[in-house]
C-alpha cells in the first residue's frame, strides 16, 4: 500500500508515527522556508536594484528594511478585493492559486541539503530513520519539475481570460504562447544534463556531481547550462524577457484586473518561482549541496556537521543565481516579441538540440570505442551542416516574407 | 489506502468527463477536461507507472490542452453557448447509443477475459521492477530497441503533418495575394 507514497525512503514499508511526523514537518519547513525566502527575495531584489540606480531602496520596515515586504503583504491584505463586472468569477478567483501551488509544489524535489560526500548519497539520519533533506525524491525527478511548470502556464493563462478585459487576455496570451516555446529549450537543455548523469532523480543528479569537473555545468560543455538559464528566465516571464507586463504596451499584462491579496498571491508565485529555478540551476548543473572540491582538495567549513554544511552551499550558490536575475533585471532592456521568439525558436531550440547530438555522439563514441577526435570532428561537420541549412532556410523565407509583403 | 486514492481519482475522472460535455462555456469545458487528465494520472502513480504519469500532465494537461485553450480564446469563442440546441440532428440518440454500445464491449471484455486478470502475467519484468527508474529504463528499452522502427516512422508522420500544415496556411495566403 505503501509504494503509492514511496517518494520519500521513509515511508516505504509500514507506516508508523515517527515517519509519519518527520514528513509532516518537512512538509511544514519546506513551506515555511519557501514563504521567508520569498519575503527575503522581494527585499533583496529592491535592495540590490536600488544600489545599482544609486537609490537607497527600502530602509523603515525593520533592521535594514528587511520587513518591508511583511507591511506591503499585511497591506495588501486589508486593501478592498474588486472583481471586474464582466469576469468569470469562479476562474477569476480559482487562477491566482493555480499560479501559486506550482510555485511551492516545484520546491519539492530540491536537495536542501545533506552529506553527499563519500557515497553517502545524501543520506540522513533522524531518531533512527534514514531520510533526505528533501521533500520528495519521485522516480521521475526532474519531470516533475517540467510537468509543475507547464501546469504553472494554465494559471496565468486563466487569470488573463477571466478578466473579461482586452489588455490582460493579451498578456496571458503573449505569457503562455512564451512559456509554451521556450519549454522546450528548457527540456532540451535539460536532456544534456540527464544524458550525463544516466538519472532522473535529483538526488542522483547531485550525488553525481562530487567535484568541480564533474559538475554538469563544465561535463556537459557548458552551453547546455546558458540555454537552460535563458530559457529558465523566459519561463519566469522575468526581464529581459518580462514582455508579460510591459506597462507601456498592456498596461500591467495578465494582473492588471487583479488587486488585494489575490494580487499579492500573484507577485508572491513570481518570486517564489524566481527562488525555486535558482534552486534548480544549482542542483542540475553545480552540484547543489555539494562542497566546493577540485581533485583531491575539498573546501570543507570547519566545525559545522556535513549534512548542514550542505544546506549552507546550497544557499551560497543559490544566492548567486538569485543576485544574476536581478542583474539582469536592472542591466538589460526589454525583448521585442518578434526576437523574443526568433531566439527561442531560430537559437535556442536548434542549438540545444544540435549539442545534445554532440554529447549522445560522444557517449556513444566512447562505450563502442571509437577515436574521440574522430567523433568530435565528424559532429562538429554535422553541426557546420545543420547550421549551414538553417541559415539557408532563414535566407531563403525571409525573401519570402519580403515578395509577399506583410504577413499579417 | 489503494481503494481510497482509486476511488478519488474515479471521481476526479468522472466529474471531469461529465463537466466536459455539460459545461455550456467551452473554457469550462476544457477545465474539466484538465480534471480528468490530472485523475488519470494519479492512477498511473498509483499503479507506479511513474513516467507516463509524468508524461500525460507534460504532454495533455501541459501542451494539448493548453493548445486547446489558446484556439478558444483566439478564435473568440469563449461565450457560453446554447446547448440544447442541437446542432445535426439525431447526433444525441446516436452519441447514447454508440457511448452504451463501447461500455457494453468493455465490461463484456473484461467479464470474459476476468480469469487472466486476476492472476499475474508476465507482461513485467519482475527482476528490474525493484529499481526507482525501473519504468524509465524498461520503456526507453522497449522503445529504441523492439520497436525503433514504429518510433522513428511516428516522428516522421508528425514532422510531415507539421510541414504540411504550415504549406497549407502559406498556400491561402499566397492564393489571396493572386498568385
Amino acid at each position: 500500500m505503501s509504494t503509492v507514497f514511496a517518494l520519500d525512503p521513509l515511508l516505504e514499508g509500514k507506516l508508523l508515527w515517527t515517519p509519519l511526523l518527520i514528513v509532516l514537518v518537512k512538509v511544514l519547513i519546506v513551506f515555511v522556508v519557501g514563504l521567508v525566502a520569498t519575503m527575503l527575495m522581494v527585499w533583496f531584489e529592491r535592495k540590490v536594484i536600488a544600489g545599482m540606480q544609486n537609490r537607497v531602496g527600502p530602509n523603515k520596515a525593520g533592521p535594514w528594511g528587511l520587513l518591508q515586504t511583511l507591511a506591503d503583504g499585511t497591506k495588501l491584505f486589508f486593501k478592498e478585493d474588486l472583481i471586474p463586472e464582466r469576469a468569470d468569477r469562479f476562474v477569476f478567483k480559482l487562477a491566482p492559486y493555480i499560479v501559486l501551488a506550482p510555485a511551492f509544489l516545484a520546491f519539492a524535489i530540491i536537495p536542501l541539503g545533506g552529506d553527499f560526500r563519500d557515497g553517502k548519497s545524501g543520506m540522513i539520519t533522524l531518531f533512527g530513520h534514514q531520510t533526505r533533506m528533501q521533500l520528495a525524491d519521485p522516480p521521475i525527478g526532474v519531470l516533475f519539475a517540467l510537468a509543475i511548470s507547464s501546469i504553472a502556464v494554465y494559471g496565468i493563462m486563466l487569470a488573463g481570460w477571466s478578466s473579461g478585459s482586452k489588455y490582460p487576455l493579451l498578456g496571458s496570451v503573449r505569457a503562455s504562447a512564451q512559456m509554451v516555446s521556450y519549454e522546450a529549450a528548457l527540456g532540451l537543455s535539460l536532456a544534456a544534463v540527464l544524458l550525463v548523469s544516466g538519472t532522473l532523480s535529483t538526488a542522483g543528479i547531485v550525488d553525481m556531481q562530487s567535484s568541480v569537473g564533474n559538475w554538469n555545468f563544465v561535463a556537459t560543455g557548458f552551453i547546455p547550462f546558458f540555454i537552460f538559464l535563458i530559457s529558465a528566465t523566459a519561463e519566469l516571464n522575468r526581464p529581459p524577457f518580462d514582455l508579460v507586463e510591459a506597462e507601456q504596451e498592456l498596461v500591467g499584462g495578465f494582473n492588471t484586473e487583479y488587486s488585494s491579496i489575490r494580487f499579492a498571491l500573484f507577485f508572491l508565485a513570481e518570486f517564489m518561482n524566481t527562488i525555486t529555478m535558482s534552486a534548480l540551476i544549482v542542483t542540475l548543473f553545480f552540484g547543489g549541496p555539494q562542497p566546493i572540491s577540485v581533485g583531491n582538495t575539498t573546501l570543507d567549513i570547519p566545525f559545522i556537521p556535513n549534512g548542514i554544511e550542505g544546506t549552507v552551499w546550497l544557499l551560497l550558490k543559490v544566492l548567486v543565481f538569485l543576485y544574476i536575475y536581478v542583474w539582469f533585471r536592472a542591466t538589460l532592456p526589454r525583448f521585442r516579441y518578434d526576437q523574443l521568439m526568433d531566439l527561442g525558436w531560430k537559437i535556442l531550440i536548434p542549438a540545444s538540440l544540435g549539442w545534445f547530438m554532440l554529447l549522445a555522439a560522444q557517449r556513444v563514441g566512447r562505450t563502442v570505442g571509437w577515436d574521440q577526435i574522430v567523433v568530435t570532428l565528424v559532429s562538429a561537420l554535422v553541426l557546420i551542416g545543420g547550421y549551414a541549412l538553417l541559415q539557408r532556410a532563414h535566407k531563403v523565407s525571409r525573401a519570402n516574407r519580403e515578395k509577399d509583403g506583410a504577413s499579417f | 489506502m489503494e481503494l481510497v486514492v482509486f476511488v478519488l481519482a474515479a471521481a476526479m475522472v468522472l466529474v471531469g468527463a461529465i463537466g466536459v460535455i455539460t459545461r455550456s462555456n467551452p473554457v469550462h469545458a476544457a477545465l474539466s477536461l484538465v480534471l480528468t487528465l490530472f485523475g488519470i494520472a494519479v492512477m498511473f502513480v498509483s499503479h507506479e507507472a511513474h513516467f507516463l504519469a509524468a508524461v500525460q500532465v507534460i504532454v495533455y494537461a501541459g501542451a494539448i490542452v493548453v493548445l486547446f485553450l489558446f484556439v478558444i480564446m483566439l478564435l473568440g469563442v469563449d461565450r457560453s453557448e446554447d446547448i440544447s440546441i442541437e446542432p445535426i440532428t439525431a447526433q444525441r440518440p446516436l452519441a447514447a447509443i454508440v457511448g452504451l454500445g463501447v461500455s457494453g464491449i468493455v465490461i463484456a471484455a473484461l467479464v470474459s477475459s476476468r480469469s487472466a486478470i486476476s492472476t499475474s502475467g508476465d507482461g513485467i519484468d519482475a527482476s528490474t521492477v525493484d529499481a526507482a527508474d525501473a519504468n524509465i529504463r524498461q520503456l526507453a528499452r522497449s522503445i529504441f530497441s523492439n520497436n525503433v522502427f514504429a518510433f522513428e516512422i511516428t516522428s516522421v508522420l508528425l514532422i510531415v503533418a507539421v510541414i504540411g500544415t504550415v504549406l497549407m496556411a502559406r498556400r491561402i495566403k499566397l492564393r489571396e495575394a493572386g498568385k
